[in-house]
Order: C-alpha cells, then sequence, then structure tokens
C-alpha cells in the first residue's frame, strides 16, 4: 500500500470519469465482452489487465463509442458515448495502433484531428509534437512512420483534445525496450499533471509500475476490481526458503498461521505468504532452529495471479473479489 | 486539476471550456484536401479531360480522310461546330466512361477509411457519425460535380479549336446561335449531374456496405451496365423510361424548340427514385455499424 498512489479521488468532482456497467458484447456465439462493471475515478491511473483476447481492446472500443455494446451501459463524466459524441469531450484515447492517413505527413493528420476537435486544438499540435517527441520528423509522410512513431503520434493526437480522461489500449506493446520506457514515462508524467488515464495492458509489470488501481479481466469478465497494492496483499507473494534444517522448516511453515500452498520445488520450500506473516515466520524458524540460508521473493505473474484468483479459495480479499466470473473460471 | 499539457501554454484564468464545434463544412473541407493527395482522383479527372482531346483528334482525323461517320444522331454536326463535341461525348460517356469516373471516388470515399482503419480515428473526436457521413457525401459529389465540367470545357474548347465556334442546329432542326448553343451545352451539363448524382449515392452505399474500394466501384459500374443491359432486352422496353440509364439522355430535351422538359423533370424523379434510398440505406448502415477493425 505504501509504495502506490493514493487509492482513489474524492467522489464530489461530479460523475466519475468512466462507468461501466453489466457491459456485454456478443460476436455470434462468443462472448467477447461478458458482464463487465467497473468504476474509474478522478486521479485514476487505471490498469486494465489481461491476456491477449481477454476483451480488453472491445471493452474499450464501446467505452468510445465505436461499436454498440449487446448489452449494458458505458458512462464518460455521466454521458453515454452512444447517444452523442459529445460525451467524448473531456476524453481521449485510441484502441489498438492508433491511424493515420498515410498520404498525409504528421502535422496535417494532427491539424486534421485539431480541425475535428474544433476549439482551440489546432493551437496545441506544436506542443503535443514536442511532447512526444516527434516535432523533427513531423513533414515526414505517415506511411513511413514506425510503429513507435504512430504511438507516439497517436499520443500527440489524444492531447490535441486536452483530456481529463486517456484511454490507451495497450500503448506499449510493440514498442523496443527504449520506447517502452519512454512511454511508460510520458503516461506517468500525463497522470501526474492529473491527467485521469485506463490503460489496458497484458503485462501485470507495466501495470504494476504505473497504476494505482486495476481491473484484471479474463475471457471477458472481470476476476479482480481494486487497489494493486491490495491485490499483491491478498493474491500473497510466492517466496522460496532454503534453511539449515529443511525438514523441521517445513513443518514450521505448514503449522504456520498465513502461510499457504506451502510445497517442496526443485530443493527448496515454496509458499506464499504477506510480509507480515514471512516476518513472522523467520521468527518461528529461528526458534526452531532451521536457519535461513535463503528466502526470496518471487515476482507474482499474471499468471500466478489468476492462478490465486479463480482457483484460490477466498484469496481476494482486498478488492472487490468478482465471486461467481471466479468459480466459472475455475470451472472451465 | 484538469491541466493537461495542452494546458500548460494557456494563458491564465482561460475562457471555460467552450469548444467552438466542428461541423459538416469541417468534414468537407478536409475530405476534399485529402482527395487532393490520392492518384484516383488524378486519374478520373485526367480521364475528364483527356477523352474529350481525343475524341476530337480522332474526329479530326477521320475527317480529312474522308470518312465522315454518320452512324450516330450528331455525327454529322461534328466538324461543322465546335459546340457539338461536348453533347456527343455526354452522349458515349453515360455508357461507363462518367460512371467509372464517378465511382472511382464515391465507391472509395467510406471504404479508404476502412482500407486505412481510420474510421476509429475519426469518429473519436468530436464530430457525430452523421456529420463525417455528410461530408464525405458530399465531397464524392463535389469531385464528380468537377469531372464533369473539366471534360465539358475541355471538350468545348477542343472542338471550338477543331470546328470553330458556330451555331448548332437543334433536335428540331431549328438553328441556334453559338453563344445560345454554348449556354445549352452548359444547362446540359448540370441536367447530367442529375443520374450522376445518383450515381454517387449508388457509389457511396456500395462503398459503405462492402467496405472495399475496388468491390465498391466494380460494383457501381456493374450496376450502371445493368440498367442499360435491361434497357436493350426485348420484353422489357416498358421499363426504359423508368431505367436509371435513361436518364443520362433527359439533357436531350433542351435541344429541342420549344424545349421538352418532360424528360428533365421524369429524370429528377427517377433519380431521386434511386438515389435517395441508395443515400438513406448508407447512411443507416454507417450510423449503425460497428468499428471493430483498424
Ligand atoms: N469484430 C470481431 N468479430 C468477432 N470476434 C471478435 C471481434 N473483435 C474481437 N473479437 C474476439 O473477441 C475476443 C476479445 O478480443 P479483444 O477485445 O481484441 O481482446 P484483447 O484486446 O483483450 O486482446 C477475442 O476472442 C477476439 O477474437
Ligand atoms: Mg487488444
Amino acid at each position: 500500500m505504501t509504495d502506490a498512489p493514493p487509492d482513489a479521488a474524492p467522489a464530489s468532482l461530479g460523475p466519475a470519469p468512466v462507468e461501466v456497467r453489466g457491459l456485454v458484447k456478443r460476436y455470434g456465439e462468443l462472448e467477447a465482452v461478458a458482464g463487465v462493471d467497473l468504476t474509474v475515478h478522478a486521479g485514476d491511473v487505471y490498469g486494465y489487465l489481461g491476456p491477449n483476447g481477454a476483451g480488453k481492446t472491445t471493452s474499450l472500443r464501446m467505452m468510445l463509442g465505436l461499436i454498440r455494446p449487446t448489452e449494458g451501459t458505458v458512462r464518460l463524466f455521466g454521458r453515454d458515448p452512444l447517444e452523442s459524441v459529445q460525451a467524448l469531450d473531456d476524453v481521449a484515447g485510441f484502441v489498438e495502433a492508433p491511424t493515420f492517413y498515410p498520404y498525409l505527413n504528421g502535422r496535417r493528420n494532427l491539424e486534421l484531428l485539431g480541425s475535428f476537435d474544433g476549439g482551440d486544438a489546432r493551437e496545441r499540435i506544436e506542443q503535443a509534437l514536442e511532447t512526444v517527441e516527434l516535432s523533427d520528423r513531423a513533414k515526414d509522410k505517415v506511411g513511413g512512420y514506425s510503429h513507435g512513431m504512430r504511438q507516439r503520434l497517436g499520443i500527440a493526437g489524444a492531447l490535441l483534445r486536452n483530456p481529463k480522461l486517456l484511454l490507451l489500449d495497450e500503448p506499449a506493446t510493440g514498442l523496443d525496450p527504449a520506447g517502452m520506457r519512454d512511454m511508460r514515462l510520458l503516461i506517468r508524467r500525463l497522470a501526474e499533471q492529473g491527467m485521469t488515464v485506463m490503460l489496458s495492458s497484458h503485462l501485470l509489470a507495466e501495470v504494476e509500475e504505473l497504476c494505482n488501481r486495476v481491473a484484471i479481466v479474463r475471457s471477458g469478465k472481470i476476476v479482480y476490481e481494486g487497489a494493486i497494492a491490495d491485490l499483491k496483499r491478498s493474491a500473497g507473494a510466492t517466496y522460496w526458503l532454503t534453511t539449515t534444517n529443511d525438514e523441521r522448516a517445513l513443518a514450521v511453515c505448514r503449522a504456520q498461521p498465513g502461510i499457504e500452498g506451502v510445497r517442496t520445488a526443485h530443493g527448496r520450500i515454496a509458499f506464499t505468504a504477506d510480509d507480515a506473516a514471512v516476518a513472522e515466520l523467520s521468527q518461528a524458524l529461528i526458534e526452531a532452529r532451521a536457519l535461513i540460508q535463503m528466502l526470496t521473493p518471487q515476482t507474482v505473474t499474471l499468471e500466478d495471479l489468476f492462478f490465486s484468483l479463480t482457483e484460490g479459495d477466498g484469496i481476494v480479499n482486498g478488492g472487490r473479489p468478482a465471486g461467481e466470473p471466479a468459480t466459472l473460471e475455475a470451472s472451465r | 486539476m484538469s491541466s493537461g499539457v495542452g494546458t500548460l501554454r494557456a494563458p491564465a484564468g482561460a475562457a471555460p471550456r467552450s469548444r467552438s464545434r466542428p461541423g459538416v463544412a469541417t468534414v468537407y473541407r478536409w475530405e476534399l484536401f485529402k482527395l487532393r493527395f490520392q492518384k484516383r482522383t488524378y486519374l478520373g479527372l485526367g480521364a475528364a479531360a483527356v477523352v474529350p482531346i481525343l475524341f476530337v483528334v480522332a474526329v479530326h482525323f477521320r475527317h480529312h480522310r474522308g470518312e465522315g461517320g454518320s452512324d450516330f444522331a450528331f455525327a454529322s454536326y461534328l466538324t461543322k461546330s465546335g459546340l457539338v463535341v461536348p453533347l456527343v461525348l455526354l452522349l458515349f460517356g453515360a455508357v461507363w466512361m462518367f460512371p467509372l469516373i464517378t465511382a472511382l471516388v464515391a465507391g472509395d470515399i467510406f471504404a479508404s477509411e476502412d482500407h486505412n482503419g481510420t474510421l476509429k480515428t475519426v469518429l473519436t473526436r468530436s464530430l457525430e457519425r452523421w456529420q463525417i457521413f455528410a461530408g464525405k457525401a458530399l465531397a464524392a459529389l463535389t469531385y464528380a460535380i468537377v469531372a464533369i465540367f473539366i471534360s465539358g470545357t475541355v471538350a468545348v474548347i477542343a472542338g471550338c479549336i477543331q470546328s470553330g465556334f458556330n451555331s448548332v442546329q437543334t433536335l428540331s432542326g431549328t438553328i441556334v446561335s453559338a453563344p445560345k448553343g454554348l449556354e445549352l451545352v452548359y444547362m446540359s451539363l448540370l441536367i447530367y449531374l442529375i443520374p450522376i448524382a445518383t450515381v454517387v449515392c449508388i457509389g457511396v452505399l456500395l462503398s459503405t456496405i462492402t467496405r472495399n474500394s475496388a468491390a465498391a466501384v466494380v460494383g457501381t459500374l456493374m450496376i450502371s451496365l445493368l440498367f442499360q443491359l435491361i434497357g436493350i432486352l426485348p420484353g422489357l422496353g416498358a421499363t426504359v423510361p423508368y431505367l436509371l440509364s435513361t436518364q443520362f439522355n433527359a439533357w436531350q430535351g433542351l435541344l429541342r424548340q420549344p424545349i421538352d422538359w418532360a424528360p428533365v423533370v421524369r429524370a429528377a424523379w427517377v433519380c431521386a427514385m434511386y438515389g435517395i434510398p441508395a443515400l438513406v440505406a448508407a447512411f443507416l448502415v454507417f450510423l449503425r455499424r460497428d468499428v471493430a477493425g483498424g
């Protein structure tokens, strides 16, 4: 909890930037999005986390009014994007890779978008180009841009709207490591300037690095929504342990409250636990004269989380557990 | 608290957010601008300009070899007045040239957005779908109008260089002066725009439905040819006045004295009968479609 940005902004600022209720999108038999509920509060950097094909892009398309939900509603600052594009007045973003007219140069593309935005959007073009470091390539045709440059031009296009809410679909995916780092720095900077950001990702590390809140989606269903810190605490980290007497240590672990999933693997003891339980455990091990030689936390992967969220029994208690979906998932 | 990157530069105490909203005119202007960057625009307008020149050159050589063709209505007049050239062009252009030139852009104007995946980009700005639709359809129509007038004007100029700016004989046999003839030529071009606008509507419909430029262009041409086919099928003679292809001849009413407005009036409502449903269908499809690609 300590390393995460403050959870949510006060609700007194009017309707939430994003309120999604019961969102469903069916393509024939396939339920691409199967009943998503989520709320993004002002000031959040909200991660929409899930593996490929989970329904992230489809959800974002519905939020932007590009496709019609089969069921459910989307509200952006209280307004319905299906009713009028005015719902997008304070919103910008893109789904999948941003697209432009390849035969126009970067600046012209932004001029077109700025004209389509109205207001003073066109006055922001030079600054937006600077922000994404594309000023010197702005007179080249977009057709010759790399994926990373298009991605940055997409952000520039979004900034023209001077949005309060930025919706980004896997903004760092497909970029080289330097591009990824720059993209994350940029998002963080925008968030620090007060923009509410919702970004989808299939990388836990990315969401962990950028976001304070997260919805985890799998097969079109939300399996967890809440603060990242709570999620990590509740899902528990996996540790590897070797001691001077593993046999005795194993017994201690099994008896110790808060230490779960104790097993041996590769000549080590493995278990999941939260920080407090680990501290207690180390004390217990000393008392049992099984002295710690190595105790290493393993990075939690998205897969670990899914495992604990969908197969574990009531492990999720920090955020709003998505009860039914979890059991449905487990029984697949 | 909503100070995005953009507002850092904005003057302190800037006015509350009241966007001056863009409209159909914004889309229209940008569509015309984008057309300037596309090969097909120049292909279409180029053909519209070059064909009358080739035509005049061909007539010139035939005439000088003494092969005066008498196989069509205006042939004998072709060498007497340059003003006949644009009229002959309208006659033959109706078969496939002008429908094709029109379809080249109308069939592409929505499909190209699918091709480039740019619909999601423009539909998430501050324009309603109907505004995007209207701006694009108007741009396709504008291009077609420009093509017809370029073609007609080049034909007048080339024809007059070849055969002179002389008086013309009307279909009723009377002679009208050259200036009056020129006026009739441009009025004919205007009337010609009625069926051309219908081709635009059909092109826009196919462009919206197929989301594929080639399919829409070819499809539009096919529909245009199909009308002509129906017209020559035995037993279907009664349908002829109500075929789209027939309306391409409505301008000939202007060349009678007194002017016969009946074919013009019929062209107006027959073309509306085809064009408006096509346009409305395209509009509804565009309004409701899922933008799931790109
Ligand atoms: N237009 C579409 N038609 C049919 N199926 C689709 C369409 N778009 C997405 N899907 C399917 O919906 C599921 C979710 O896709 P998507 O939202 O793109 O996932 P993600 O962005 O999380 O990778 C996938 O199984 C995908 O194949
Ligand atoms: Mg996706």
